[in-house]
């Protein structure tokens, strides 16, 4: 099973079979890359090379794609690709102990490739499996709940070199995990039923796809993703514009660590989210449709490719849907390959067109030039849903949960120290205590909502509302109890920026890796007063100067925690006033691991 | 007769702009500077460096693709927005490898011009010191990827007037940087000329011909005579040519 290096002939298949799939469009080239790594398992410069070819584009562009994505390999990463999560709720439950056993068990250096070319292990950015931690994937496929057992039994079948297809089902099961559901999880609707509604509506009002508008937009349906935007004037805004065909996206690219909810979506309701899509595309007039899956879902595709080969066959989807004629709509699924920035909507539209997910000046908004300069709306999963029964059941019957301002239900993913992590739906407008109480969280001392880039709240704030007016959240709710420290928590989701900052600009670029280093510096003792001065500082540059949301929210959890948990981060400041960030001892430490020395006299002492 | 040119405010100066106009391209072809180092007079503007960062009506905003719109109130030349650009020319400063007494390009670089007008006096974060080996393969040119900012202007000049692709960007956060289009992804091999537009337009010391080294002594170079702040009409929009920086 060594891939290490596949020849002309197996990459010259793997190359043919992604263009089969994709065709010559240079718009497809990340998926033409991503599709020709699953059976090379890296990208080789012979595949490289045959693909810019094929595609008509500089080779520099295909070398520019690759590097930007974490999950597209330039060497072979070997014939087991192990990725630990690496959210914090990974951490809290054990993921360090077990990479470090599975590192001893494997002998490979984490980041590193065994020498026999045989596996590589390293760390993921959270891969939406928060309440079934640790995770890790193994050829980008989801393994739960690793416990030692798990993680010696993954062992043993890397080490006997067992193909993943042979590997035993039960490893390979994602639980759901629902703990409440409401109205959208509770709905009996089913595949045609809003479409059909939609139709009914516009023609008993005369207007056609204006009140399927007007329904979205009356229900004050704010943007399940976290960003709480208007959906029905999003959409009617896009509807307005001259140029067609006009496009639908979904964003299923849930990269927020803690957020696992649209996961349950495309597993259960898979219909429901295509189903919201094509009601938005009859509302809008849009032809074209897109789903952007996450490349740590990539385990969904097939399924979600079978429901919509279901839906075209039912006449849900392609020409003339539900028997109108005129009505054509489709959709195709882009899988995603390890970036975070690309949940960002008009990122997400970039890396649909094949580029580094970069996001987009303002303006114009995707509403008027989107995907290849088309009318382009780009919804949350969950927001296609809640759309879909709005249509059904009207703005109404919608706005009657929730509250005056936050209409409708919400998927929360709860996870962390409770005793029932899963999916809870409830009506917008409950309080942090009350999803405390109903997980099972006895001492929560605080909570991430929504996730590194949402906000962290503390004890007192309990009482405060899941709601856009208060606590906005895409769905993260992490809780942490008394034994956990707030300031290792920070430092994590400090890292996870600096990872995931896409480079575009300078503060976001160059000021998250500082952040990153100036935690670490306090982390290892070396902190002073000056340092959190200038964390503060670039904390808020950050918010001021950013261009997108990412570097705008990459400060945060470092402010809200030295506001709420100052003593985490001043118990371990080595002096009042400056200390240096060089480190003399410390740049000894490559010359300790060469050697193999760690006695006395291989530090720089006290003495 | 015809209509009077529309306004906004900059600093409580009325700025007059032709519809199209960003903020910042108006408030350059007015003689206003505003600090910049992404954006080139002859380029659409990218939005990418921040250091033209101003608040409109109160909130930050990026003026070079912000479109101007007649009673913006646009604050620049404040003590808050200044020491944000200082802190992100720091922040260029320590992400590269930059020592300014030895480069070719000191006093014709807009990041030390940048620098010298903001008034920064250390670059005051740690340093990255970050592995940038230099590109000497090519006959004519030099590759010093250690002066790197990101500005994108090489890339959009052999994009948009060479016809050419010679450059492109790869990697992301810290990692990302500048890629040669050819197969070995060495200069010499790729199809970029002396003459290109890509070979003039950097801001700052990452191309630069060879055998020319200092033919204007320091000291007598462009920054050198006036701060970067006084030449704002000479980096009024123009249409492209061929001619220098």
């Amino acid at each position: 099973m060594n891939r290490a290096t596949p020849d002309a002939t197996l990459i010259d298949a793997a190359v043919q079979d992604a263009l089969r799939t994709w065709g010559h469009e240079p718009t497809r080239l990340l998926q033409v890359l991503r599709q020709a790594q699953e059976p090379l398992g890296f990208l080789p410069p012979a595949a490289l090379e045959r693909i810019a070819a094929e595609l008509r584009v500089p080779i520099a562009r295909v070398r520019g794609v690759m590097a930007f994505y974490s999950f597209l390999y330039p060497e072979s990463p070997g014939a087991y690709r192990v990725l630990f999560s690496d959210n914090v709720t990974d951490r809290m439950r054990g993921s360090k102990e077990r990479m470090r056993e599975m590192s001893q068990r494997l002998w490979v250096e984490a980041g590193k490739v065994s020498e026999d070319g045989l596996v590589s292990l390293d760390r993921t950015s959270c891969t939406g499996m928060c309440d079934q931690a640790p995770a890790l994937l193994v050829n980008g496929r989801p393994v739960t709940n690793v416990d030692a057992v798990r993680a010696s039994q993954v062992c043993d079948l890397i080490l006997s070199r067992t193909p993943l297809d042979a590997w035993p089902a039960e490893l390979f099961i994602v639980e759901d995990h629902v703990r409440r559901r409401d109205v959208l999880l509770d709905d009996p609707m089913r595949p045609g039923d809003a479409i059909r509604a939609a139709f009914a509506r516009g023609d008993a009002s005369g207007t056609g796809p204006q009140a399927t508008l007007d329904e979205v937009k009356n229900a004050r349906l704010l943007g399940r993703g976290g960003a709480g935007f208007t959906t029905g004037i999003k959409w009617e805004s896009c509807s307005r514009q001259a140029v067609t065909p006009r496009v639908v996206v979904c964003n299923a690219d849930e990269g927020e660590p803690g957020t696992f909810k649209d996961r349950l979506l495309l597993n259960q309701y898979a219909d429901r989210v295509f189903e919201g899509m094509t009601v938005a595309a009859y509302g809008i007039g849009a032809s074209l449709g897109f789903v952007y899956l996450r490349g740590e879902y990539r385990y969904l595709l097939d399924a979600l490719h079978a429901t919509l080969d279901r839906r075209r066959r039912e006449g849900l989807l392609g020409g003339a849907i539900g028997g109108r004629e005129g009505f054509d709509f489709d959709i195709e699924i882009h899988v995603g390959a390890g970036s975070y920035v690309c949940g960002e909507a008009s990122a997400q539209v970039e890396s649909l067109e094949g580029k580094r997910g970069i996001p987009r000046n303002r303006p114009p908004r995707l509403a008027e030039k989107g995907y290849l300069g088309l009318p382009t709306i780009v919804n949350n999963v969950e927001s296609y849903c809640s759309a879909a029964q709005i249509v059904l059941h009207g703005a109404d019957w919608f706005r009657a949960r929730g509250t005056s301002r936050s209409s409708g239900t919400k998927l929360l993913s709860v996870s962390g120290d409770c005793e029932r992590p899963g999916i809870y739906e409830y009506p917008l407008g409950v309080t942090v205590q009350q999803v405390l109480d109903d997980s099972g969280a006895r001492d929560a001392i605080a909570v991430q909502a929504g996730g590194p880039s949402g906000k962290c709240i503390g004890q007192d704030e309990f009482a405060r509302r899941i709601a856009f007016e208060d606590i906005e959240t895409g769905g993260a709710f992490i809780v942490f109890d008394g034994s956990r420290d707030m300031f290792e928590i920070a430092r994590h989701f400090a890292h996870f920026f600096a990872h995931e900052s896409c480079g575009f600009c300078t503060p976001c670029r160059v000021g998250t890796s500082l952040l990153r280093n100036l935690m670490d510096k306090i982390s290892k003792g070396k902190g002073s007063q000056h340092d959190l001065n200038t964390i503060e500082e670039l904390a808020r540059l950050l918010h001021n100067a950013s261009h997108c949301g990412l570097g705008e929210s990459a400060g945060r959890p470092l402010l809200d925690t030295l506001q709420r948990f100052r003593p985490a981060y001043e118990r371990r400041l080595e002096s009042p006033a400056v200390e240096p960030a060089f480190d003399l001892d410390g740049a000894l430490d490559r010359a300790r691991r060469v050697t193999g020395r760690d006695d006395p006299g291989a530090h720089l002492g006290e003495a | 007769m015809s209509e009077p040119l529309p306004t906004f405010r900059l600093d409580g100066n009325d700025v007059t702009f032709t519809p199209g106009q960003t903020v910042l391209q108006a408030a350059l072809a007015a003689g206003r500077h505003i600090p910049h180092l992404c954006y080139h007079p002859e380029f659409r503007p990218h939005g990418s460096c921040k250091l033209c960062t101003v608040k409109v009506n109160g909130a930050h905003a990026t003026s070079c693709t912000l479109p101007a719109r007649a009673g913006l109130e646009v604050e620049s030349a404040t003590a808050e927005l200044d020491a944000e650009r200082r802190m992100m020319v720091q922040l260029l400063f320590v992400e590269g490898n930059h020592f300014c007494p030895s480069c070719e390009k000191s006093g014709h670089c807009k990041l030390q011009a940048v620098a010298y007008d903001l008034g920064m006096v250390s670059p005051r974060f740690d340093h990255f010191f970050p592995d940038r080996p230099v590109d000497a393969t090519h006959p004519e040119l030099l590759l010093d990827f250690n002066r790197c900012i990101l500005c994108e202007l090489c890339v959009r000049a052999s994009a948009e007037v060479d016809g050419k692709q010679v450059f492109a960007l790869a990697g992301r956060g810290m990692g990302k940087h500048l890629v040669v289009n050819s197969p070995s992804g060495l200069l010499r091999d790729s199809a970029i000329a002396i003459t290109d537009k890509a070979a003039q337009v950097c801001p700052v010391g990452v191309i630069l011909p060879k055998r020319v080294g200092f033919a204007v002594p320091v000291g007598q170079r462009r920054f050198d005579e006036r701060p970067i702040s006084a030449q704002a009409k000479d980096f009024a929009p123009r249409p492209p040519d061929q001619k220098g920086p």
